[in-house]
């Protein structure tokens, strides 16, 4: 009951002094914006990373990475078998808690052309058809690779669209999409062909844009051409859409022939891929995996497992790092409105003096007065930041002008509640001090005051 | 036991290493009922007595004891407490607060002694009612004339029923006119029953009450005491009085 008369009176006090309580309110609204609009920012950030690494295969994809022998083992070095199908086979065989393994011969060097059209895929690989479950590929249309192409080596091929999209024209330049499923192309020189096409793989902001085009023709630009910044697009989803796969066998045969040993194309692959049957389980898993390769490395230890858990954490930190920066930023400038609260408060008082005096002279208490300029103090603060959070979304507008992800920001509740109290926090502290002030004045005197 | 018992109460103020004895062992008592005028020049320690008396101060030595209660070994927390239910005031200068209206500033004093909004109106309104200040009630301390502004500062110390009510020059800032109708409402809260203390450097107002204390260099200069005289209360006429010893 006394605690609301005293934040009417509050209210009142900041109401009477509109022009100022505003000029004073403004640094924590820039504070509590900067602060909404970069966990905004972060999130968005965030949001695209994570994005990213689902393009690239999901949390519990494990990578067989090839590594130098230790040092120990230095001596037998020229004796380290690389991966190879044998592994694979093995694993396949006598390590249950993978759920998939997925071996890839990389071909480097190939240029695949149509007529006149030519693209270097992003990644050329001779697989089998777990790839599709390993690297969250989705056939649109056609079919992927069986056992018999495998067994044959057929000279078959899965495209993603960008290929299609540089071979035969893209649906945005053509105005229809083309399936070129049963086409014949040239893999240097040599005829495949297309016996499927994956989705288009993009992040949903540029399926946002893409729809956004289609409804509404693009605006004609108005003043120089404006480039965005970099990173726009995501690079892996640009790398997904310009994969192509063929079979491991027919990778094998036609393009590993001219390199390896004994009249035996290299049989060496350039990754094996691993899923993990549980990601709770990832430990006991890759450790099975590993006695396995141990033995058919006959103990040499030429291996290593890179697990995206080494990528999360990478994105974890970026993200930490991030929103230390941003909230450093944030909090210094709440901490400067926190300081022109403070200053106003003190010169609100030094006029009051006098009132204050008569409060006391009626019988208000110190508290009473310590409560009404806290009161005060975090009025001016927390209105502040309500408008602090509406101001958000128009600077939430312009960052992402300026923003060089390719991500949306998106704005947070949490990140509203925390603005919120930290500068109702930053009231308190920042009334502290002219509170005490107040509440220790002399009656006599402050009655007396001129 | 009177209302106010001063005994042997002095105020002592150091100022750099110089003391300054602003009251000198004074001794006083107020019975309830009374209206008592402090007269003295300015400087004489007459609005120090007022301070201690009205609870705004603590003495250096001596006892000061009102309605019971030992001020000078209450906290600051008490003396609020006591200047909020027994104590009302009048200033020279109204001191209403100016962004209040006069309703608002009446209800201050109930606002810290924690009187529900319905009753504080209530009471607001029967004190505004007592100084003939209703019609007013909405109106701004700056809109009124300083006549009305004391009305209403009259209100506000009257509005908790206080034992006791201190005025400090209270037709200071005020024509004769206004000034003597304001002495004519002490006079008449004096005859319901209400204990005034009038605090003045003139001697032609402190005339009014039918006991006057002068002060001079912090010591009880003279008393005079018509009501011992047999004199009637408020029967004193407004006319110059010379100090008698």
């Amino acid at each position: 009951m006394a605690l609301l008369t005293t934040i009417i009176v509050g209210i009142k006090e900041v109401w009477a002094h509109k022009f100022r309580s505003f000029l004073t309110m403004l640094g924590i609204v820039l504070g509590v914006a900067s602060l909404v609009g970069m966990a905004a920012i972060i999130k968005g950030m965030e949001n695209g990373m994570k994005e990213t690494m689902v393009a690239m295969g999901g949390a519990d994809k494990v990578l067989l990475q090839e590594q130098d022998v230790p040092s120990y083992q230095e001596h037998l070095a020229d004796q380290a078998p690389g991966r190879t199908m044998f592994d694979v086979q093995a694993l396949r065989s006598s390590a249950p808690l993978l759920r998939l393994v997925s071996p890839e011969m990389r071909i480097e060097g190939v240029i695949v052309t149509k007529g006149e059209k030519m693209v270097v895929p992003a990644e050329l690989c001779g697989v089998w058809p777990a790839v599709i479950d390993m690297n969250l590929h989705t056939l649109a249309h056609g079919r992927f690779f069986t056992d018999i192409d495998e067994e044959l080596a057929n000279a078959v091929c899965v495209i993603g669209t960008g290929i299609r999209d540089d071979l035969f024209g893209s649906p945005e330049e053509t105005g229809r999409e083309i399936i070129p499923i049963g086409e014949t192309i040239y893999l240097n020189g040599q005829p495949f062909t297309i016996v499927g096409m994956f989705e288009r793989y993009e992040s949903e902001q540029e399926k946002k844009e893409r729809l956004l085009r289609k409804t509404s023709p693009a605006e004609p630009q108005v003043g120089p051409p404006r480039r965005r910044g970099f990173g726009r697009g995501g690079w892996a989803f640009r790398r997904k859409n310009y994969t192509m796969y063929i079979p491991l066998n027919t990778a094998w045969i036609r393009f590993r022939a001219a390199s390896g040993r004994d009249n035996i194309p290299d049989p060496r692959l350039s990754d094996i891929d691993l899923k993990v049957a549980g990601i709770e389980h990832i430990e006991t898993a890759l450790q099975q995996a590993r006695n396995v390769l141990m033995l058919t490395h006959r103990g040499i230890e030429d291996f290593a497992f890179q697990t995206q858990e080494n990528n999360l954490e990478n994105i974890n930190r970026q993200i930490r790092n991030a929103r230390l920066s941003g909230g450093l930023i944030a909090g210094i400038s709440l901490l400067v409105g926190g300081i022109g609260i403070m200053n106003i408060m003190l010169a609100s008082i030094n006029e009051r003096i006098r009132e204050i005096g008569i409060c006391k002279a009626v019988g208000a208490t110190a508290f009473a007065v310590f409560t009404q300029i806290l009161v005060e103090s975090v009025v001016i603060a927390l209105l502040g930041s309500v408008m602090g959070v509406a101001a958000s979304y128009g600077f939430v507008q312009v960052l992402q002008l300026l923003s060089p992800t390719a991500n949306e920001p998106v704005i947070t509740p949490v990140a509203m509640v925390v603005a919120v109290a930290f500068s109702a926090l930053t009231g308190i502290l920042a009334g502290l001090f002219p509170a005490i002030k107040a509440a220790r004045l002399d009656p006599i005197v402050a009655l007396r005051y001129e | 036991m009177a209302l106010v018992e001063l005994r042997n109460v002095s105020k002592i103020y150091r100022l750099g290493g110089e003391e300054i004895r602003a009251l000198d062992n004074v001794s006083l008592d107020i019975e309830e009922g009374e209206f008592i005028s402090i007269i003295g020049p300015s400087g004489s320690g007459k609005s120090t007595l007022m301070h201690i008396l009205g609870c705004l101060d603590t003495p250096t030595s001596g006892t000061v004891c009102l309605d019971g209660i030992m001020i000078q070994d209450a906290s600051q927390r008490e003396l609020a407490a006591i200047r909020n239910r027994k104590i009302g005031f009048v200033f020279q200068f109204f001191n209403l607060l100016p962004k209040l209206n006069v309703l608002q500033n009446v209800e201050l004093p109930m606002i810290y002694s924690g009187v529900s909004g319905g009753e504080r109106r209530k009471r607001a309104l029967a004190a505004l009612e007592a100084v003939d200040m209703v019609n007013r009630a909405r109106h701004r301390p700056s809109q009124l004339s300083g006549g009305q502004q004391q009305r209403v500062a009259i209100a506000r110390a009257l509005v908790n029923n206080p034992r006791i009510l201190f005025a400090d020059e209270p037709t200071g800032n005020l024509d004769s006119h206004t000034g003597e109708a304001i002495l004519s409402l002490f006079r008449k809260l004096n005859e319901e029953g209400r204990t005034i203390v009038l605090v003045t450097h003139d001697p032609e107002i402190a005339a009014v009450t039918p006991r006057r204390i002068e002060i001079r260099d912090g010591r009880i200069a003279s008393k005079i005491d018509l009501t011992l005289a047999g004199l009637a209360r408020g029967s004193v006429p407004a006319s110059p009085a010379s100090p008698v010893s």
